[in-house]
């Protein structure tokens, strides 16, 4: 087939491509269907579940059967239509969902078991032997399914995201959206243009109507130059408006890079998120097809899609075609292609006063009944008042009417009304607030009316916001009225399809409805109609039609399916955009970083934060020997540690501290200045939350700390008990984990350590006792918070200087305690300190314990209200035995481990013998054996006794014996030195 | 009728004439013994056990739409029972041992695929999690396995090992776990029990309870009054407003829970994924699509429709795990209510109307449960004991401090 | 979403955290003897309104402030938004 005259393509320029290997050429402004039209290739793809040969059968995002692995390597993309692959130099595309050639597809087998397959066959059988599903059924099923297939290889482009506002939004740039567009721009609305195609027109672009006597084409760079002289305007093509979600905000996606061989240095998709007071939608129709046998075959189209490729890429699939309609406007198609020079072999339409309207052999008040040639058409068979006869056709356009595209108009769930003179649905009106529907969309589809409405949409749509638009001075155009005649199918014993892709036919809608499969929800999920990936487009008002006359029921009793987004696919790269690989989440780093980097750390992920997990040296082999080194070090000189990530919360104001009263479990208001104390705080529902440690600055000033963990949640906690609970106290709060650098400063040298820092403060223990805080200068200046806090166990301090001195400081305190043994500690040893010390973390506080289970009941104080209290008494918390333990085996060697489970020695291990779990473990460089932290059901009363840790998950389990949670220093001397 | 392979081949053969409807399409009678109030899978897989194992006569369901039309017909179809606390996991355990003979036994193809599910380690401390849920899970009789990051990797060798925010360390996997075909489950229940002789009433609505001296009378709904002994309440995500009519607030919120499905594809992800770290998980249908899922949007909705934030943290939690799932295409979004109760856990339970009963709160999970909910909800209707897997599912837990809470996060409904 | 901020305007929900029903502004007294059944109530049940809807949401992304909005949970419309702390305050002088 050669090519047409005119049509919208540069044949100044030849762009190289191929289609399964085979080396075609095309034109800019082809997209790969037209491409391949002009190359003669008819056969595209293989359908679903009969692998039939297929066709395209649309121009548009609507094609169900033309799909291909379009791009090799890396960038292969599965499932891409034809009608929207734009044409470029060097385009690679295969056929898909085939086993062996296009042509020979060995699965086709498929299709002469069709019998077998009927709707929801699968449901009845597969069923015996039992086990055969797994191993036989199901994965022969598995390899069949599917249709292109992705590389496995991560995706080598970028994606981009971005955010729009706009006074309104128009969603279709063809005669309804252009004049919208051009109205509200005029009267100065900020207006966004969003076009799916490569070029603004729409179905302008398709037809051969003059617009004032001349191509829509002038009037359309007519417009255009006008629009680029508008500054508050934006045209995006190649933009799909996929949903429209709350309040105004629809999501798009613009394919920046997709119509060139590569991106480049720009990225392939951005993802719009587009804010619009008002939206016009203008996003025209979809044609529907008619059934009839063997409707199927390549070469067998909707004759709208036919029209748009002689007139806009000037392609016929054939060169005699024949067109099979139910109205007026499948003549319409017969005489665009006739003026081009096709032969039109017939035009076969239902209704019996059905006149020609050219030069062309009519058959009034006849349907197309069957069809022949297996990987293109080649004859029709035509059937009038029985009488049958075969006519040559190599392709057949088929006219059944055209449906609005109401899709976002529905997406927040508003069901599109019948329409009984249009034969189609339209969509709610409001439906989805801010929105009106013009054009095609709203049933308007004459060029004159679509124009007309377009204009009357923005008028309407700007009135709402306050702004005054007039409307344009259109230009003239056609006006014909719809003049069809209902008709969905044509009865006969072949198959014939509804739905293409999923390879639904009227045989199997009649079978849902023996089966009382009847709802068009079961209707839709027994066959499986409307669940491909175009979602029904081209298929589910038929299937509508279908059902309702076998149920006696009319086409709105029947009901619609659910419209959801995205109207069409969505690329997962581009929903994802920018936030994946290390991406995904935001890196924090702590003050220390860029010095504990260069020590060589270690890091580890803590939520979002990196923290130094240990500082290896060189000559150890083992992550274990380094803690071990660091715990030990710790114990005998002094460690430091970054502990900037502990959540630090600023209380001030006169009611500082009732306020913290009432968030604690246990007293604050009593605190004196100048000490701190340990905090546990509950949740309302009585379990423990978080603990930390609150200091007491002055009289109306409490800093605060959380877990790393809590630090947001307890903060937002804290602001939701000022404004929401008392906000009659007097007292602000501010969140300042970022603002202080935080360093632990442990073990029997950390006096002496910090008195080389301080400027001039007495650390003396008179002076300064175990849980005393206080504001200070140090390095000859600098700003600091002093707290004599310990996790370790160990005479311990925690340094806070802001932020931005953090990392000099710990360098500084490194240097300068040399002589004293000063090690950096990193998170595993400050682990293995605070299990030595029995101090509980997040295995412990892990939202399920409560304070009586940590040992801490009784801090509940039963004087005050405070947040959790009252639930904290119900009986299933009172009644709860397990109680915080330590654990150490029995056989030194033995593996202790997190998770194991605890049960009495030699007992029944299940369910109900479980008597608690083993939460925190780790290897004791102090005790010489691993040992472990765990809640033991009556465990306080069974000090000394061995136990049993389960751990069939490793196939493993340990005698141990019951302790005090405390291994080291139990008496807490040596916090208080 | 019998389905079986060669059923399927005889009516093939013969032209397809004899199928019969898969249930009647019964008018309703004045009264019943049993009412059970929803016709999604729980309310049907209710008068299936009820009439099936329990012998209950006179047994009708009424739905307000079409069978099968709520979350039962809105999920990613996934089946486990991999759960910590012993509130929860011997029953769904009992759940999966349900699964597993399912289909035999109410002679529906409900493609039970027990692919496999693995929720991945990123952190000591989940691996610390996973392992106490791991043994807590053999310990009730189920199967588990601990696998480090080489086992993962040897399973899905294309997930992101090298360029990862948070690095795969290891996975929990039980075998057993996987998926089913969750229109199956609805459809096969309901014919079966329609083959027991249940009344399954589409398009009926109940618009009201009457209650006397305490007691359930029967309920008002759009076709009528019905009279009933007793009433069992299985309507999760409209549970609020189905209750209320009966005079009872719940520790429930309804909220909206988005799923989405990709394109048909080449088979390349044979289990179940979760990535609790990037808040995914993914697995993928027969037919070829990738079902994936992430986090409830947040706030309280009946809409049945999320937005658009979640559809792209989704996105980014699934492209983050898997970069070479980008070039396959979001197909459909969807978005149920989910009954998001005050622990996370459910309720099947009495209530302080006699004769009432309720099941609700399944939170996200509703699916898996199935079979053993409707099997201990029709053991409550029948026998006025709970069945003992689900002895803990009582109403009156959280004010006596009985919660069933296996997150830890409180009585915050959209953190479960 | 969009949330109408009282005093920041229209901002996108992402920015806010959600909590629940406004009903957790009214905590009882816990000293109370009544408090076990009133913090039941209090805690753990809900209206749970197919409609209206009054419920907090925290500017987290933002001022920090805690918001009342009243929404619609079967349209997600949004009525209008309030500072919790302002009617939080008048709750307490009306019950002066």
């Amino acid at each position: 087939m050669t090519r047409l005259s005119g049509g919208l393509i540069d044949r100044g320029t030849t762009l190289n491509f191929t289609f399964d290997g085979r080396a075609m050429t095309g034109h800019p402004g082809d997209t790969l269907a037209s491409a391949l039209l002009a190359n003669d290739v008819r056969l595209i793809g293989r359908s679903f579940k009969y692998h039939r040969p297929r066709g395209l059968v649309a121009a548009g995002s609507e094609e169900p059967n033309a799909m291909v692995e379009l791009r090799t390597g890396a960038r292969q993309e599965p499932n891409t239509r034809a009608t929207m692959a734009e044409l470029f130099n060097g385009l690679s595309a295969r056929s898909q969902n085939r086993v062996g050639s296009l042509g020979f597809d060995l699965l086709a087998v498929n299709d002469l078991m069709s019998p077998f397959f009927a709707a929801g066959f699968y449901y009845k059988t597969f069923m015996w032997p039992k086990a055969f599903w797994e191993k036989l059924y199901e994965p022969m099923i598995r390899r069949a399914a599917g249709l292109g297939s992705l590389s496995m290889l991560p995706d080598p482009d970028s994606y981009d995201k971005g955010f729009l506002h706009c006074d309104l939004l128009v969603i279709g740039g063809g005669a309804a959206g252009l004049a919208a567009a051009l109205t509200a721009a005029r009267a100065g609305a900020q207006v966004i243009l969003a076009d799916e195609d490569f070029r603004l027109g729409g179905r302008l672009l398709a037809e051969s109507h003059a617009l004032n006597d001349a191509p829509a084409t002038d009037w359309i760079a007519q417009i255009e130059a006008e629009f680029a002289s508008l500054p508050n305007l934006r045209v995006m093509t190649r933009t799909t408006v996929f949903g429209a979600f709350d309040h105004g905000i629809y999501g798009a996606v613009e394919r920046v890079g997709d119509h060139l061989a590569t991106p480049g240095q720009n990225v392939r998709q951005t993802l719009w998120r587009i804010t619009a007071k008002r939206t016009v939608l203008a996003a025209g129709a979809t044609e529907r097809h008619i059934p009839f046998a063997n409707n199927d075959r390549p070469g067998v189209m909707l004759a709208g899609a036919m029209r748009a490729y002689a007139n806009r890429w000037a392609v016929s699939p054939a060169q005699s075609v024949a067109i099979f309609t139910n109205g007026d406007d499948g003549h319409r198609t017969a005489l665009d292609l006739a003026a081009k020079g096709v032969t039109i072999a017939g035009v076969i339409d239902t209704r019996a006063g059905a006149r020609a309207q050219g030069d062309y052999p009519l058959f009034a008040g006849a349907v197309v009944s069957d069809t022949k040639g297996r990987l293109g058409l080649k004859r029709i068979a035509v059937t009038r008042e029985g009488q049958t006869q075969w006519i040559e056709a190599g392709a057949l356009g088929v006219a059944g009417g055209w449906n609005p595209n109401v899709h976002l108009a529905s997406h927040h769930r508003g069901r599109p009304v019948w329409n009984d003179d249009l034969l189609a649905f339209l969509p709610e009106p409001g439906a989805v607030p801010g929105m009106v529907v013009a054009g095609a969309a709203n049933g308007q589809g004459s060029t004159h009316a679509a124009l007309q409405s377009g204009a009357q949409a923005a008028i309407d749509a700007l009135a709402g916001l306050g702004m005054t638009a007039h409307q344009p001075d259109l230009p003239r155009a056609e006006d014909a009225p719809v003049n069809q005649a209902a008709f969905w199918h044509v009865p006969g014993k072949g198959r014939a399809w509804v739905d293409f892709q999923n390879d639904v036919t009227v045989k199997d809608i009649k079978l849902a409805h023996q089966e009382n499969m009847r709802p068009v929800e079961h209707l839709k999920r027994w066959t499986t109609l409307g669940m491909a990936t175009d979602q029904g487009k081209t298929a589910n008002v038929t299937a509508l039609a279908v059902m309702a006359e076998l149920s006696g029921q009319s086409i709105p009793a029947t009901g619609t399916t659910i419209f959801r987004p995205p109207y069409t696919g969505v690329s997962l790269s581009v929903l994802g955009a920018g936030d994946t690989g290390t991406h995904f989440r935001p890196r924090r780093l702590t003050p220390t970083h860029t010095w504990a980097a260069d020590q060589g750390a270690v890091f580890v992920e803590v939520g979002q934060w990196m923290r130094a997990q240990y500082f290896p040296r060189a000559g150890e082999t083992h992550w274990r020997e380094t803690v071990d080194r660091e715990v030990l070090a710790t114990r005998a000189g002094v460690g430091l540690c970054d502990v900037t990530t502990l959540g630090k919360v600023d209380v001030q104001g006169a009611d500082a501290g009732e306020f913290l009263n009432r968030i604690y479990a246990n007293a604050m208001g009593s605190l004196k200045v100048g000490m701190v104390r340990y905090g546990l705080m509950l949740r309302e529902d009585g379990h423990a939350y978080d603990d930390g440690t609150c200091a007491r600055l002055a009289e109306d000033h409490y800093v605060v700390t959380t877990t790393t963990a809590q630090a947001g949640p307890v903060y937002r906690h804290m602001e939701f008990a000022r404004q929401c609970l008392w906000p009659d106290l007097d007292v602000q709060l501010i969140s300042t984990t970022d603002a202080w650098a935080q360093i632990s400063v442990a073990g029997p040298n950390a006096r002496k350590l910090l008195e080389r820092v301080v400027d001039g403060f007495d650390l003396s223990n008179a002076a300064f006792p175990f849980m005393a805080c206080a504001e200070l200068s140090v390095c000859k200046g600098l700003r600091a918070r002093l707290f004599r806090i310990s996790f370790s166990g160990e005479l311990a301090y925690e340094i806070a200087v802001p932020a931005r001195y953090g990392n000099a400081l710990m360098a500084r305190m490194i240097a300068l305690g040399a002589d004293l043994g000063a090690t950096p500690y990193g998170t595993e040893a400050l682990g293995v300190l605070r299990i030595e010390k029995g101090h509980a973390a997040g295995n412990e506080l892990n939202g399920q314990t409560t304070a009586q289970m940590l040992g801490m009941g009784r801090m509940v104080s039963t004087k005050k209200d405070s947040i959790g209290a009252v639930m904290s008494r119900r009986e299933g918390l009172t009644a709860e035995t397990r109680v915080l333990v330590g654990l150490q085996p029995v056989d030194a060697s033995a593996r202790v481990a997190p998770g194991m489970h605890l049960f009495t020695e030699g007992g029944a291990q299940n369910t109900d013998t479980d008597q608690g779990w083993i939460t925190s473990a780790c290897y004791s460089p102090h005790l010489g054996s691993m040992i472990g932290l765990g809640f033991l059901a009556n465990g306080a009363d069974r000090m000394g006794e061995v136990i049993t840790a389960a751990n069939p998950l490793e196939g493993q389990s340990a005698a141990l014996r019951v302790v005090s949670p405390h291994f080291v220093d139990p008496e807490g001397g040596r916090l208080r030195d | 009728m019998r389905f079986s392979g060669f059923r399927v081949v005889k009516e093939a053969l013969t032209g397809h004439h004899g199928w019969k409807p898969l249930w009647r399409t019964p008018a309703p009678q004045a009264s019943y013994d049993y009412i059970i109030v929803g016709g999604g899978g729980h309310g049907l897989a209710t008068a299936y056990h009820l009439a099936k194992v329990f012998k209950g006569k006179r047994i009708a369901v009424l739905e307000k739409g079409w069978l099968g039309s709520g979350n039962i017909g809105r999920n990613t179809t996934i089946i486990r029972s991999n759960y910590l606390l012993p509130g929860n996991e011997p029953f769904y355990e009992f759940s999966m041992k349900l699964w597993e003979n399912m289909e035999q036994e109410f002679n529906f193809n409900a493609m039970v695929s027990q692919r496999g599910i693995l929720n991945l380690i990123h952190t000591d401390a989940q691996r610390d999690a996973y392992r106490r849920r791991g043994n807590a899970m053999l310990l009730a009789g189920a199967d588990a396995e601990l696998l480090d990051r080489d086992g993962v990797r040897a399973m899905y060798p294309w997930l992101n090992y090298d360029n990862a925010r948070f690095p795969i360390k290891g996975g929990l996997l039980q075998r057993r776990a996987g998926t089913a075909r969750h229109d199956g489950v609805a459809w096969g229940y309901a014919r079966g029990a329609d083959l027991l002789g249940v009344d399954i009433i589409q398009n009926c609505e109940v618009t009201g309870f009457r209650i006397e001296n305490g007691r359930v009378q029967g309920v008002d709904t759009s076709r009528g009054y019905i009279g009933a002994k007793k009433v069992g309440v299985a309507v999760a995500g409209s549970s609020g407003r189905v209750m209320a009519m009966a005079g009872m607030r719940l520790p429930i919120e309804s909220h909206v829970l988005q799923a989405f499905v990709s394109e048909g594809l080449k088979p390349v992800v044979d289990g179940v994924i979760t990535f609790g770290a990037g808040h995914f998980y993914v697995s993928q249908s027969d037919k070829g699509g990738l079902v994936f899922g992430g986090d409830i949007d947040g706030y309280n909705s009946y809409a049945q429709r999320g937005n658009l934030p979640v559809i792209e943290e989704v996105a980014e939690g699934g492209l983050a795990l898997m970069p070479a799932i980008g070039r396959a295409r979001l197909l459909r979004a969807w978005g149920g209510i989910m009954d998001m109760s005050m622990d996370g856990s459910p309720i099947i339970d009495r209530t302080p109307v006699d004769g009432l009963y309720l099941n609700a709160g399944w939170c996200y999970g509703g699916f898996k449960a199935t079979p053993a909910s409707g099997y201990a909800f029709a053991h409550l209707l029948a026998t006025d004991t709970p069945h003992p897997t689900a002895a803990a599912y009582r109403l009156d837990r959280f004010n006596r401090g009985y919660v069933i809470d296996e997150k830890g996060m409180g009585a915050q409904p959209n953190l479960h | 979403m969009l949330i109408p901020h009282p005093l920041l305007g229209p901002r996108d929900a992402q920015e806010f955290t959600y909590l629940g029903d406004a009903s957790l502004l009214n905590r009882p007294d816990g000293l109370a003897d009544t408090a076990p059944e009133a913090f039941n109530d209090y805690v753990y049940l809900r209206d749970n309104p197919a409609g209206l809807h009054r419920e907090l949401w925290f500017h987290e992304q933002g001022d920090r402030s805690w918001l009342i909005v009243t929404r619609n949970t079967v349209t997600h419309e949004i009525l209008g938004a309030e500072l919790a702390r302002d009617v939080a305050l008048a709750a307490m002088g009306g019950a002066q």
